[in-house]
């Protein structure tokens, strides 16, 4: 089958701003857009330049925007979005080249989160691993899911509106520690989400939970995170 | 403008060994870890099944099973010194990620949960036990965050979206590592006292993989360019359950849940080929058990698959069959629930990529080329070995899939590449920080970037009359089918001499790419270039090996030779020229027997 595929392009070197580029290339239903992408760049245009690696979900190298959504370009077929393709860039970062945002200031926001186990309590006496129920092990599950590809947090309303919010992925990060019962910096972590730019900037549009690709419930995980604020308890 | 940085370590990988050595370098030696990749993209978090260790939280365990497990698995050409080593420290290991906040499923006692795997057996009663340490399966991806999160925790320095090109080697020893900052052109060198390879495996040389793109042997490429040799590059391991055509891993955690391979006949064909493990034989016994029904005629539909099935009434009513209970003795029952939390991401890649939901149907899936057991010859400690003798390059380490210490030999057991990785990232970031503290900086020569930008220049300046893309899926097709899980004399002969002509073709290939942010069709040619040397290195090492021995399975030498084959072998790029010599496999207490499942 014929795939129509437009293409965002934008060479900082060459482009003063973004233009489309629309390709006609063959292919099936069953190609992953990123299989497509590849087509381009080895046999239409070398050039084109997209981040990937993994090429089956679990990298999030290849996160971008495809007929309007979010969704990894690995992880999204022919078959389920037809032959007729938009991709552009990640919104809400700035534009590296073509597909290519600037990744910085989404990591800087997890990076925030203090998003490492802490636990200075010692260790049990036999040296053997600390205990934790499978019911205890089962509340921060979902949140353990997360690739980092971005796709929730520029997907999100009130990120595109104040970069400053830590976004969905940190808020992400942050509930995968505070709900482990292991762990000991919850308090802070909460703390640290109670500023200007943490919880308070959620107003629950969902786009975060429908754009990511581990089909984590985020907006769940965050309502989580603002009741244990007001609450002040993990349950 | 080059750009210089000291450090006194520089890690070049960040996947699960190059974190692991960046954070026990960073402890007492200034160290740098760069990647080509932002590091949790790296394929250690493609790992699935499990990490394993003989915890002994469900039943009876041992390091000395574990032990020889491996070197049975490794068909006797692991070094039995490092893999007591590693299988002695597995214990410690796994519980120091625990400790590290990793968070494994857990018993009902609230341990480490464990399932069992290919390969792994109470020596005792031959019967699988359960060994593999998980975290669902995603198990890579959570040793993968762990150990990021730690050394973010750790305020380690990295490079991110750095792709190393070159090393740098002054007086016969380490001096630093040239390359690019992806996000500018830019190169950069690092000078450093001790640099440390962890830069993953090159499966991407082959048409069906589970491997990443960025898996194209990087750093035994450039290594082998400077004169050093790599080690037993002939193993490679097909894994045997690929998604079909995608090559896509299904771990074998789905073998270990009690699911089993059937044929296009419909018939579970492992008893025949591992009377006492079956489905739970190694993995090349495995592949080759998948690949001989396909030949003769028993694949689905006539076609290169079979199917792998994980629907509870097929697991329940051969977990009868083979008298399988739980560990309290009670008749073994999995649900479709069970299937969904155990193994949910398996799950999500059926649905996705064949519309097929294994709790109700089954998986189409063929070997899919997965590991790379050779590569750039290490000791124990992560040294860089550069002879026969073991004598080590000084300030030179490698750990993790790029290394070969060896201790998966002919043939890695399941779950045994994130232990390895754990283990030996941790002992050569350990050896290399007491190295870096008792030696001076070498003195970079001028210049010392200029290979480089040779290269570069290269890559830009050809004709253009060939593609890089074309070169590329024509040298995985011809490693794939005629390099793959059978070999031959004949066939293997016309692989050598088809990537040689594709070494010749790629001097006409050309960069259409001029600018120097994120220039990835230029980076892409390099890797080609990478990969078309490690090619070459693994068809005539395979070549050469005139026997069968683990995943070197040859049609025309079917036995193991034990009298002329129980060697490493090691390969040098001479100026062009392949030399191939030896070293002595280091056995302790195994003796090699014949190896049956």
């Amino acid at each position: 089958m014929e795939i129509t595929i437009k293409i965002f392009r934008y060479n900082p070197e060459k482009d003063k701003r973004g233009h489309h580029e629309v390709y006609k290339v063959e292919g099936n239903e069953n190609d992953r857009v990123l299989d497509i992408l590849e087509n381009i760049k080895g046999n239409h245009d070398g050039a084109l330049s997209f981040r990937r690696s993994c090429a089956h979900g679990v990298c999030g190298s290849c996160g971008m925007r495809i007929n309007g959504r979010n969704h990894l370009a690995c992880k999204t077929l022919v078959r389920d979005i037809g032959a007729e393709i938009t991709v552009e860039p990640l919104l809400g970062l700035k534009i590296v080249k073509d597909l290519i945002v600037d990744m910085d200031p989404f990591f800087e926001n997890y990076k925030e989160m203090m998003p490492y186990f802490i636990n200075d309590s010692p260790l049990p006496e036999n040296g053997r691993e600390r205990l934790q129920s499978p019911e205890d092990r089962a509340r921060f599950d979902d949140t353990t899911k997360c690739i980092l590809c971005a796709c929730c947090t520029t997907s999100c309303p009130s990120y595109w509106a104040n970069g400053n919010y830590y976004g969905p992925a940190a808020i992400v990060a942050a509930h995968r520690f505070i709900f482990d019962s292991r762990d000991e910096a919850a308090s802070e972590r909460l703390q640290i989400l109670a500023e200007t730019d943490g919880t308070a900037r959620c107003h629950t549009a969902y786009n975060c939970t429908e754009a990511c690709p581990r089909e984590i419930q985020i907006t769940k995980a965050i309502g989580e995170v603002k009741l244990a604020q007001v609450t002040g308890t993990l349950k | 403008m080059t750009k210089t940085h000291q450090f006194d370590v520089v890690v070049v990988g960040a996947g699960g060994a190059g974190l692991m050595a960046g954070l026990y370098a960073s402890r007492t030696a200034k160290t740098a870890v760069i990647s080509k990749l932002y590091p949790t993209r790296s394929h250690t978090g493609a790992a699935q099944g499990g990490i394993s260790a003989a915890l002994g939280n469900y039943e009876e365990d041992k390091p000395e099973w574990h032990t020889y497990d491996t070197v049975k698995g490794s068909d006797y050409l692991g070094d039995q010194d490092a893999i007591e080593f590693m299988c002695e420290e597995a214990v410690d290991a796994v519980l120091e990620l625990e400790h590290m906040g990793l968070p494994f499923d857990r018993t009902p006692e609230g341990k480490i949960s464990q399932r069992p795997f290919g390969g792994h057996t109470n020596n005792v009663t031959g019967k699988p036990v359960r060994r593999a340490a998980h975290a669902a399966d995603r198990t890579g991806h959570m040793i993968l965050q762990t150990l990021y999160q730690q050394c973010l925790k750790n305020k380690v320095n990295f490079f991110d979206e750095y792709q190393v090109l070159d090393f740098i080697m002054v007086n016969g020893k380490a001096a630093g590592i040239v390359a690019v900052e992806l996000s500018t052109g830019e190169l950069h060198i690092i000078h450093a006292k001790a640099v440390i390879f962890a830069t993953g495996g090159h499966g991407r040389i082959f048409e069906v993989t589970s491997n990443a793109y960025a898996y194209t042997g990087d750093g035994a490429a450039i290594l082998l360019r400077h004169g050093i040799p790599l080690e037993d590059m002939e193993f490679f391991q097909f894994h045997p359950t690929g998604i079909y055509k995608l090559g896509i891993l299904i771990t074998e955690g789905v073998r270990g849940e009690g699911g089993v391979l059937i044929n296009g006949k419909g018939e579970r064909f492992m008893p025949k080929y591992a009377p006492s493990v079956k489905d739970l034989a190694s993995r090349d016994v495995v592949s080759r058990a998948i690949y001989t029904e396909i030949k003769e005629g028993r694949g689905v539909d006539g076609k290169n698959f079979v199917y792998l099935d994980i629907r509870p009434e097929t697991v329940n009513k051969f977990a009868a069959d083979d008298g399988r209970t739980n560990v309290d003795g009670s008749k073994y029952n999995l649900t479709a629930e069970q299937v969904l939390a155990k193994l949910p991401d398996i799950i999500d890649f059926c649905r996705v990529y064949l519309g097929v939901d294994p709790v109700t149907q089954m998986m189409p899936i063929q070997p899919t080329a997965h590991y790379t057991m050779g590569g750039i010859p290490t000791n124990k400690f992560g040294e860089v070995v550069i002879d026969d003798k073991n004598t080590p390059l000084p300030g030179l380490y490698a750990a993790g899939e790029c290394a070969c210490v060896s201790v998966h030999g002919g043939n890695r057991l399941g779950t045994n590449s994130l232990l390895d990785l754990v283990v030996f990232g941790k002992h050569a970031g350990l050896k290399a920080a007491e190295y870096a503290n008792q030696s001076e900086f070498e003195t970079l020569p001028n210049e010392a970037e200029l290979s480089t930008k040779t290269q570069l220049e290269t890559l830009k300046n050809g004709s253009g009359k060939e593609n890089v893309f074309k070169l590329s899926n024509e040298l995985k097709k011809v490693m794939f089918a005629d390099v793959g899980i059978y070999r031959n004399e004949k066939d293997m002969q016309a692989a050598l001499e088809k990537v040689r002509e594709l070494k010749e073709r790629f001097k006409d290939i050309t960069v259409g790419d001029t600018g120097k942010i994120f220039n990835t069709e230029l980076l892409n040619a390099w890797e080609l270039g990478n990969m078309l040397e490690i090619a070459e290195v693994v068809a005539a090492s395979a070549l050469n090996r005139k026997e069968s021995r683990g995943g070197h399975s040859r049609e025309d030498y079917p036995e193991r030779d034990d009298k002329n084959w129980l060697k490493h072998t090691l390969i040098w790029n001479k100026n062009g020229n392949l030399e191939i010599g030896y070293k002595p496999v280091m056995i302790t207490k195994h003796q090699p027997k014949a190896r049956v499942y």
